[in-house]
């Protein structure tokens, strides 16, 4: 078949400036609330133009394959973006996440294969873009994966580890970096399949001692790895639209990925390799020293007369109310103890929830006015002044041993200071340690005061109790 | 001269990458990183090449899953994106209980 309208490559250059333009200003856009949904439609904008004008590629001289690929592709990603719901949210990009580092190194096998077989073809310039493409691409698609089956609890969120881990890792690694040798300098598809073989298992091994309350950031990291295979499948390609795509996402996703780690106070090395949550020692240190403590259980009515009688409430969600879907009722009592009088804030803390910015966009979707949403450094002069801190189905964010012991493998987050208010009252369905698996010191204050349950239903008799208060 | 140019384009790439994103508040780090997840979506026209020039049936195979896959990233990536943003609409504002 011939093409379409071949377009000169000048010309198709041209129009992938113009996308490259849209796709800058639409991230930009994205960067600030009023703009941010026009932004993410400029992207778009300028990722249609970039895809429509490839079609018109000289290059290109069989249609069918791309079309039908297209029309499954967009069916899945519809339907699963559609379907899914707002707190399976970050598996849903993580999913997506590794689609696209899958494509970066599949396209990195192909090409390969096209100019592999007959020896010395290989370009210098292009070998290591295409080796590092297919390296990073298949430790993203894997690392994703196993980060998707985290969060969505089909693997334990929990870090697995075992004796020398590092080693095997650093040894796997290493024995990547040869293959890559040879397959660059043999150009035998052997080599190639090896490579892929290994940065899958590499990928795999990368994200399963990382505990899950770590996964935004490693979510994030992975991000960037899939916008520099991109980038490198661009360099392989001599394609601008995809250096300039994948290395913006690349960049950025760098760049939020440490802002994510400084919020929990730890270094990206820390997250890769630390292990954070099994640390055998101070986990057991940690239960043990709370083994004498003892915590006060309240009741809905009780809570709610408290609260009916409160100054000033502030509400601090955590992931447990993503997974009951607590945030309307939460909206809810807020309504009611507004008209009553109280005052009522929301204190988000950074990484509240499995990503940054979840709780805002769930108090969002249940029409919280977003004056009312507070970040940490904001909220936390007031807990001083707070009449009852609620804290809903959040934990690590709020354990004041992050603070005051250094001990604990929390010490350094910064935390709400929930424990500084004259009342604590905990949503929480059970005693069990939170998803760093760390157990809370909050718990066993003197003003602290548990309402067990689910968080939705908690909740939900709490707006009955204060209708009746 | 094409890997200089190349370069030249990455690096420029890398700053402006830092430099759109350096003042995002927190609340939109999530739609943002599903923003810029859908952007890298872009190895579609990596694909496409790939797919639509292809030889060998491997090949073929092999670009088509690279097109199912990036399509999947763009497509769902911007309605998922789009999905996050649309509960930031400022809901017609009533009195501040202050």
């Amino acid at each position: 078949m011939t093409p379409l309208l071949a377009l000169s490559q000048t010309t198709i250059n041209f129009t992938y400036l113009v996308a490259a333009v849209l796709l800058i200003v639409g991230i930009r856009r994205l960067s600030s609330p009023p703009t941010a949904r026009s932004g993410n439609w400029i992207a778009a904008v300028g990722m249609g133009i970039a895809i429509f004008f490839t079609f018109l590629d000289e290059d290109i001289t069989s249609y069918w394959l791309i079309v039908v690929g297209m029309a499954v592709g967009t069916v899945i990603g519809v339907v699963s973006a559609r379907l899914v719901k707002m707190t399976a949210m970050p598996q849903m990009v993580a999913l997506f996440n590794g689609v696209g580092g899958g494509a970066a190194a599949l396209i990195a096998a192909a090409e390969f294969h096209r100019i592999a077989p007959a020896a010395g073809h290989l370009s210098g310039d292009s070998v290591g873009a295409m080796l590092f493409s297919a390296l990073i691409g298949s430790i993203s698609f894997s690392g994703s994966l196993v980060a998707f089956g985290k969060l969505q609890e089909v693997l334990p969120g929990r870090p697995i580890t075992y004796a020398g881990q590092q080693v095997v890792n650093a040894l796997l690694f290493a024995a990547l970096l040869g293959l890559g040798v040879l397959a660059g300098s043999t150009e035998q598809g052997i080599w190639m399949v090896l490579l892929l073989l290994g940065a899958l298992l590499f990928g795999v091994l990368l994200v399963l001692p990382i505990g899950g309350a770590d996964m935004p950031v490693v979510i994030s990291l992975l991000n960037a790895f899939t916008g520099l295979a991109a980038a490198s499948a661009g360099f392989v390609l001599e394609n601008t639209a995809l250096i300039i795509g994948g290395t913006l996402v690349g960049a950025s996703g760098t760049l939020l990925t440490v802002l994510m780690g400084r919020a929990m106070n730890r270094s990206i090395a820390n997250v890769l390799f630390g292990a954070f949550g099994a640390a055998p020692a101070g986990g057991a240190a940690a239960a043990a020293s709370t083994d004498g403590k003892s915590y006060r259980e309240v009741t809905a009515d009780d809570t709610a007369v408290m609260l009916a009688y409160a100054q000033r409430v502030v509400v601090v969600p955590g992931y447990g109310l993503a997974v009951a879907q607590a945030q309307h009722a939460v909206r809810e009592l807020a309504d009611l103890l507004e008209a009553r009088g109280v005052d009522v804030k929301y204190a988000i803390h950074p990484v509240a929830g499995r990503m940054p910015g979840h709780m805002n966009v769930l108090l969002a979707e249940a029409q919280v006015p977003y004056p009312q949403l507070y970040d940490m450094d904001d909220i936390n002069p007031e807990f001083p002044r707070t009449d009852v801190a609620l804290v809903i189905g959040a934990n690590d964010v709020t354990n004041p041993a992050a603070r005051d012991n250094p001990e604990s493998p929390l010490y350094g987050m910064p935390i709400l200071n929930v424990d500084q208010a004259a009342n604590v009252v905990v949503l929480k369905r059970s005693m069990s340690p939170g998803f760093a698996g760390i157990d809370n010191d909050l718990f066993y204050e003197a003003n602290s005061a548990m309402l067990f349950g689910d968080a939705k239903s908690s909740v939900e008799k709490l707006v009955a109790a204060v209708k009746a208060a | 001269m094409t890997l200089l140019n190349s370069i030249t384009v990455f690096v420029l790439a890398v700053f402006i990458g830092i430099e759109i994103i350096s003042k995002v508040p927190t609340m939109l780090h999530t739609p943002l990183m599903s923003g810029t997840n859908a952007i890298h979506g872009i190895v579609l026209v990596g694909a496409m090449l790939i797919a639509g020039s292809a030889d060998s049936d491997l090949e073929k195979a092999l670009a088509f899953v690279a097109v199912v896959f990036a399509t999947i990233n763009v497509v769902g990536g911007f309605l998922v994106t789009d999905r996050m943003l649309e509960m930031f609409k400022r809901k017609p504002s009533k009195p501040d209980a202050e």
